[in-house]
């Protein structure tokens, strides 16, 4: 039971801070129908600052409210930052463009900086020795927040430490931020109007770029926080940190629907849990799961009613995806199970229901 | 180019609108080859012209959509050739664009929330909504509907109502009439020449030219990409070249 619940925890933990990163994502693809493949990139970029500033603070700094306030604060804003550029000078100038080329941009950028970062860069500046670029090795994260044990249950069974609670309330509450920025704000109206079609929308006197640019320096802000609770985590940091969280937060924004925030933090939840039950029970935990998730999408096809060829055909597609997970499961091995259930999952998703458990499909008249 | 033949008397207005010799390209396609057009204020200038005249495109132009290749736009005494778009509505113009535009993402409501994008006076806000669905009462029914459930022309009922919620003083409408039944549209023009009566200048693109011309003070005819014609609505409708080519008759 202790297991069980030691398991749980440890999945909501690494969830929510997909949640996080599954935000950014799903908030840009909102306004741009962009799927910002950097966007797990910046959040590498947001941890090595974070890790910059830690460094220059020193040891006897760390560990202080203050201290960590300070980490975040800088590391957001610079992310934020480098979100306001990668938008200005690379997806803006081809907003008109066909998407695909934005999208092939996007893997660029990806590269660009998880490569960029690989190099070893010094320089002196002022006499003083920096590094510019920190190379391809690990480093090891410091201890910006000191673990300590926020609840220990039984004889040590289970361990909530701080960080995940802290991790898990800011999560939460980012979320019901942004719905309601979204849904309750001028700006969100603003925003979900540029969504839909950003030329009209400047033709109710809307600015567009601005409301883009905000869009995307508060994803890469969010991003930043979200890598540092990782790297607080994860303890180790290293340049193609962003690659695999980030697929995985677009996973998990595609199993909630992508361009849907609650969807989005639901996913992530999803997806840290699976992980989770794969590492402490092996990939055959993942079965009834799949299958309750299957039985979930059926029940909603059904309850929506629709022509029965369609709903023959989502069965068929929800059979293939079970038979495809049962042989992913059975043939990728060892640890990089944990890693194949995202991607599993994902396949499963765009098979049985490509709109994610929440997105809508929209009927638009002509 | 040659002068364009000019039918009718117009009574002399202060400009609204002056737009000379535009140009606009897409591409390689010449859409506008230098037109000129004037709106006076409070005049309702319709434009009418075959499909693929360039009557979109005059209206993308004006409203800062299309940055022109050549000429002037000039609003109240301002140039404002190549404002952006959304610096258009500060300035008092509103674009209903062609195929509605409204936001199907959006609630009724929201739709028209954000017609009033700019402007802070609440009150004033709610009373125009409120004019709003007086004027089209399915539109109240439906005011917490996303915008995409509605029909094409209770669609169009919103776009129009939509572009009159930012209380413009020059308002650009592209074939209002589209895809709706007569009686709606038959409110649509009156609802026209009501706010017109209230001082608002209207720049009218319509297929149902017998509409347009009976309505406007002024109208120009548009022929790939140039002006043909210019006249009195009054004197365009008895001429008979505009009888023959756009009316049907
Ligand atoms: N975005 C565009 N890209 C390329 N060509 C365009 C574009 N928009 C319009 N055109 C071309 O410009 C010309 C004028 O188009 P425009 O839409 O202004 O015509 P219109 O008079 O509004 O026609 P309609 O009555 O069919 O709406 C047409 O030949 C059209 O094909
Ligand atoms: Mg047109």
């Amino acid at each position: 039971m202790y297991e069980l619940i030691q398991h749980l925890i440890n999945g909501l933990a690494s969830g929510t801070i997909y949640a996080l990163v599954a935000l950014g994502y799903t908030m840009v693809y909102g306004v741009l129908k962009l799927i910002n493949f950097a966007h797990g990139d910046v959040m590498m970029v947001g941890v090595y600052v974070g890790y910059a500033v830690a460094f220059t603070l020193g040891k006897e700094h760390l560990g202080s409210v203050w201290s960590a306030l300070l980490i975040f604060a800088v590391a957001m804003s610079a992310c934020a930052a480098l979100g306001f550029l990668i938008e200005r000078f690379a997806y803006r100038p081809l907003r008109d463009k066909p998407r695909l080329t934005a999208l092939i941009t996007a893997i660029g950028i990806s590269f660009a900086i998880s490569y960029g970062f690989q190099f070893d860069v010094h320089g002196t500046i002022g006499g003083h020795e920096l590094t510019l670029l920190p190379g391809a090795a690990a480093r090891r994260f410091p201890e910006i927040i000191r673990p300590t044990q926020w609840l220990v249950l039984g004889d040590d069974d289970v361990i909530i430490w701080n960080w995940q609670v802290i991790s898990f309330g800011i999560a939460l509450s980012l979320m019901g931020a942004l719905q309601y920025l979204v849904f309750r704000t001028r700006f969100g109206k603003a925003m979900r109007a540029v969504s839909h079609d950003h030329r009209v929308a400047a033709l109710m006197g809307i600015p567009v770029d601005t409301i883009i640019a905000f869009t995307f320096m508060l994803g890469s802000a969010l991003a930043a926080g979200a890598g540092i609770l990782y790297a607080i985590k994860d303890k180790s940091i290293q340049p193609l940190m962003g690659v695999m969280v980030g697929l995985k937060a677009f996973v998990a924004a595609v199993i909630g629907g992508i361009g849907n925030l609650p969807g989005a933090v639901v996913g992530a939840l999803l997806l840290g849990l699976c992980e989770e039950a794969v590492v402490g029970y092996g990939a055959t935990a993942l079965i009834p799961l799949l299958v309750l998730f299957l039985g979930v999408v059926a029940f909603e096809q059904w309850r929506r009613g629709g022509d029965r060829s369609k709903q023959v055909a989502v069965a068929g597609a929800q059979l293939t995806a079970l038979l495809g997970f049962g042989w992913l499961i059975r043939n990728v091995n060892g640890s990089t199970w944990r890693d194949a259930v995202a991607f599993g999952f994902l396949i499963v998703v765009l098979l049985a229901r490509p709109e994610g458990l929440f997105g809508r499909v929209q009927a638009e008249k002509v | 180019m040659s002068e364009p033949v000019t039918l009718g008397e117009r009574v002399a207005r202060e400009p609204m609108l002056v737009v000379k010799d535009l140009e606009v390209s897409y591409g390689a396609i010449k859409a506008l080859r230098g037109i000129s057009l004037t709106v006076g204020q409070g005049e309702v200038v319709a434009l009418i012209g075959a499909n693929g005249a360039g009557k979109t495109s005059t209206l993308r132009a004006v409203s800062g959509m299309v940055t022109p290749a050549k000429g002037t736009v000039t609003l109240r005494g301002e140039n404002v050739t190549g404002v952006k778009a959304h610096q258009m509505v500060p300035r008092g113009m509103a674009h209903a664009p062609e195929g509605r535009g409204i936001f199907p993402n959006l609630t009724v409501q929201e739709n028209l929330d954000l017609g009033a994008y700019l402007r802070r006076d609440t009150q004033g806000i709610a009373d125009d909504a409120k004019r709003c669905f007086s004027l089209f009462p399915r539109l109240q029914e439906r005011r917490e509907q996303l915008a995409g459930t509605l029909s094409g022309g209770e669609q169009q009922m919103l776009a129009i109502s939509r572009s009159l919620m930012s209380r413009p003083k020059l308002l650009l409408l592209d074939e209002p009439s589209l895809g709706l039944a007569p009686q709606v549209t038959q409110t649509i023009f009156r609802i026209l020449r009501e706010v017109n009566a209230e001082g608002m200048s209207i720049l009218l693109v319509e297929q149902n030219a017998h509409l347009a011309l009976e309505l406007a003070n002024w109208a120009y005819v548009l022929e790939t990409g140039d002006i043909v014609m210019q006249g009195t609505g009054k004197a365009l409708l008895a001429s008979e070249e505009i009888r023959k080519a756009y009316l049907g008759e």
